[in-house]
């Protein structure tokens, strides 16, 4: 039985970013409906957009207990983000002494009851620092096939009934490419090319591996500096998708079906925090928070702003309307004008954080280390010395959470190393 | 049971099973199949054919669930994991059409300890998933078990018995603890165990528990500005004489012994050289065998590093200051009898921080179980 639960619709703050922003809406409007063939999926690391914005209006804004549709337990650790495709919640786990077997599990939406489970012997390194695990990399799917990259850099191509299409080892291909404290990039899926971003200290590199083969379509030489952050797939000013690849350098523009370097940014960046794509532009964590916009001459995308105030944590910066936010590990949420960088109020949440907000209708879903789920609606700031009414709800899991919530079909999917929780509506309603 | 008890059993067992040696096999329809998913190699050869094959097998019904898991014998590990994922759907799909699991196959198949251990353990749980109290009643009798994953789950019903008893008969505690210590090989059990004992006031000796190399010759410090020493071959790569006078980074330096006295067997540069940055330091060790031998040379270390068998480089790592833990790198190699040589280049880099510090590594060599083969002198 789905509780009842208070509707969230469109918030005033997104429908008043429609009256003053038009085109600033109608870009989330694309995002939300237009540029997946399944609009209401969440397909990857920070949704279908890689802004975390989900294309789904329905969340509840109240949680308590009776929010949560169903929970279920999980056989292994991971801070990995659930994918959901369809009818099917997609969550990878990884079990075992060093932490060697890799999970691929297939829940279904309705009631969380397992429909199918694949595992598979790690390839590569298993070491990670104590607070993530071999499933810290979030699977993508496009929609016909699940892709699972874990920590070993193993990663895993299968169709939506679990039969299996492909499987690399890249950590045994490539025996010097890992990182002792763990990798943690997530895929994306662009022109048919699945990116694994597997940089660090030694055998770095970014490869993109067709996605109906698992071959190299091509292996590019990254920086040799370790680096925990993950892709963004943009489009460029040619309308073609642009690969959006962060280091410690900067910023690379590549074209995800070759491998072409399109441009650099090189003004240095965080190797933690990754950049979000919003508006055509990129919230770049160089320097505090670097806003570029790409130019359609092949040169550098130029700096529009730049705010060392805004440097975020190790949640990545997530952009709602007009509004730019960051968020450090302690908890303090910044926003700020998208139009300047300016801060326009910092509010102080229940931290430590580790993983990023998802928003829906403008609502921002921040989930802490210890569990604590807080809503914040930025529309609900009629003082900005004040912020404090932005806090709408609060809800306590009671478990670990590292990894960054997905949404679809009204519910937020959250997981910590042993629990994956929906809550949220029943998709008929 | 005691030890060596458990071992006459094992021994007994194995000489059973060699006579009666299973041959499942899969059926002819499917031997090409599952030798297109076995031709697997590196960087994805053989990904195209092999996910065509892998839904003929991962369709077949579940008698041929001890065949599959035969067919794991001298595969390699992508190819393990094409096997495994077909495993788990024929045992899946047939479950969930109310087959039977030929139980009493796989169960033979499991102890049958000269299959591939990693399908041994596959067929373990899914015997437990079949039949929970016929494959608990085996579990004990994997202790002594070359399935490292098999052999845990066993020295853990001993630490649990062990704990059980911890409280009012200290002796038998003790006893229990100390023969799970005997088959435990994994760097996490071992330490819980040594713990635990020390609790009863017994005292451990990780050092020989562990098995490491502790007595070495170090030399140092030469180069390593900018992290280009660990490319550039410094005189012991080029010829190993401990009682030559060497060009160190900053004037003539000499081998000096160095003997371990750390539980978990640290060889650390900066006893001998002191707290040093951008330099590099070799040490060198003899290690004599009976016998021609494959082994493990299992390394831990957080500084960039090489590592020479008998003047052969095994492999290399220009990693610095991410982590460091037991057993962190697991190197095939091959002692040849006699005197061996090991030698360990170890890079310190630039970084000031307190947690860059470590300039160390530990070396332990063992068998694929991870039991501690110790040199002969």
């Amino acid at each position: 039985m789905i509780p009842k639960i208070e509707s969230a619709g469109p918030s005033p703050f997104f429908a008043k970013t429609m009256k003053t922003h038009p085109i600033v809406a109608a870009v989330l409007l694309a995002l939300a409906g237009g540029l997946s063939n399944h609009a209401a999926d969440w397909t990857q690391f920070r949704g279908p957009g890689g802004d975390g914005i989900a294309p789904d209006t329905r969340l509840p804004t109240s949680l308590d207990a009776g929010a949560v549709a169903w929970s279920v337990n999980l056989p292994g650790r991971g801070i990995s983000s659930p994918v959901i495709v369809g009818k099917r919640v997609f969550v990878t786990a990884s079990s075992g002494a060093r932490q060697d077997r890799l999970h691929v599990l297939c829940f279904n939406l309705a009631d969380g009851v397992l429909l199918w489970e694949r595992q598979f012997w790690a390839t590569g390194r298993t070491q990670t620092h104590e607070k993530i695990s071999a499933a810290t990399p979030s699977p993508a799917s496009d929609g016909q096939r699940i892709y699972a990259m874990f920590s070993s850099n193993d990663c895993a191509a299968l169709d939506l009934d679990g039969n299996l299409l492909w499987f690399r080892g890249l950590g045994r291909d490539y025996p010097n490419a890992s990182n002792s404290l763990g990798m943690s990039s997530s895929l994306v899926v662009a022109d048919g090319v699945v990116v694994a971003q597997v940089e660090n200290d030694s055998e770095s590199f970014t490869a993109g591996l067709d996605a109906k083969t698992g071959l190299n379509r091509w292996k590019l030489d990254r920086p040799k500096k370790a680096n925990w952050t993950s892709p963004v797939v943009m489009k460029g000013t040619d309308g073609k998708p642009v690969l959006a690849l962060q280091s410690s350098k900067g910023v690379t523009g590549v074209e995800p079906a070759t491998g072409k370097v399109l441009w650099n940014y090189d003004q240095g960046a965080s190797t933690v925090p990754s950049v979000t794509v919003a508006g055509g532009r990129l919230y770049v964590p160089s320097q505090g928070l670097t806003v570029l916009e790409p130019t359609s001459d092949g040169q550098a995308p130029k700096q529009v702003w730049r705010a060392a105030q805004l440097r975020p944590g190790t949640p990545s910066p997530v952009v709602v309307g007009d509004r730019v936010f960051t968020l450090n590990d302690g908890g303090i949420l910044s926003c700020a004008d998208v139009a300047d960088g300016k801060r326009l109020w910092q509010l102080r949440l229940k931290g430590p954080f580790s993983s990023t907000p998802v928003i829906a209708s403008g609502v921002l879903y921040c989930v802490n280390e210890k569990g604590l789920i807080q809503v914040v609606d930025p529309a609900k700031v009629t003082d900005p010395a004040k912020p404090e009414s932005a806090v709408t709800s609060e809800f306590d899991l009671g478990q670990t959470i590292v990894g960054t919530p997905s949404i679809a079909a009204g519910s937020l999917f959250v997981r910590s190393d042993g629990k994956l929780w929906r809550i949220g509506r029943d998709s008929a309603l | 049971m005691t030890m060596q008890a458990r071992g006459l059993l094992a021994g007994g067992f194995l000489l059973l099973t060699l006579g009666g040696a299973l041959q499942a096999g899969v059926p002819a329809r499917l031997e090409g199949p599952v030798q297109v998913l076995k031709a697997i190699g590196p960087e994805g050869k053989g990904n195209a054919e092999a996910s065509a094959a892998w839904k003929q097998v991962a369709s077949a019904p579940l008698p041929v669930l001890p065949g599959l898991l035969e067919a794991m014998d001298g595969a390699n590990d992508y190819a393990l994991n094409w096997l495994r994922s077909a495993v788990e759907s024929v045992e899946d799909r047939g479950r969930k059409a109310g087959g039977k699991i030929p139980v009493a196959a796989v169960e033979e198949f499991l102890r049958d300890t000269r299959h591939h251990p990693r399908a041994r353990r596959l067929a373990y749980e899914i015997l437990q998933r079949a039949e929970p109290e016929r494959a608990r009643r085996l579990l004990p009798g994997f202790v002594n078990d070359p399935a490292n994953e098999l052999r845990r789950d066993a020295v853990q019903l001993l630490m649990v018995a062990a704990g059980e008893k911890a409280t009012g008969d200290r002796v038998a505690a003790v006893a229990g603890y100390r023969e799970a210590l005997g088959y435990a090989r994994e760097a996490d059990q071992i330490d819980d165990l040594a713990k635990k004992l020390g609790e009863l006031k017994e005292k451990v000796d990780l050092q020989k528990v562990f098995g490491w190399v502790t007595r070495w010759k170090m030399v140092g410090p030469f180069d390593n500005t900018g992290g280009a020493g660990f490319s550039k071959a410094f005189p012991p790569e080029e010829k190993l004489d401990v009682a030559a006078e060497l060009d160190g980074k900053s004037g003539k330096v000499r081998w000096v012994d160095f003997e371990s006295k750390d539980d978990y067997g640290l060889i650390d540069f900066n006893k001998p050289f002191s707290d040093l940055k951008e330099v590099t330091g070799y040490a060198m060790a003899e290690f004599w065998s009976d016998t021609a031998r494959p082994v493990q040379l299992r390394l831990g270390c957080k500084n960039g590093w090489k590592v020479w068998v008998n003047g052969k480089l095994l492999f290399g790592r220009d990693e610095y200051h991410r982590n460091m833990e037991i057993d962190q790198y697991r190197l095939a190699t091959e002692l040849k009898p006699g005197r061996n040589v090991l030698l360990v280049k170890c890079c310190q880099n630039e970084q000031k921080e307190d947690w860059t510090k470590e300039w160390e590594f530990q070396l332990r060599l063992t068998d694929e179980q991870g039991t501690p083969i110790v040199s002969t002198k």
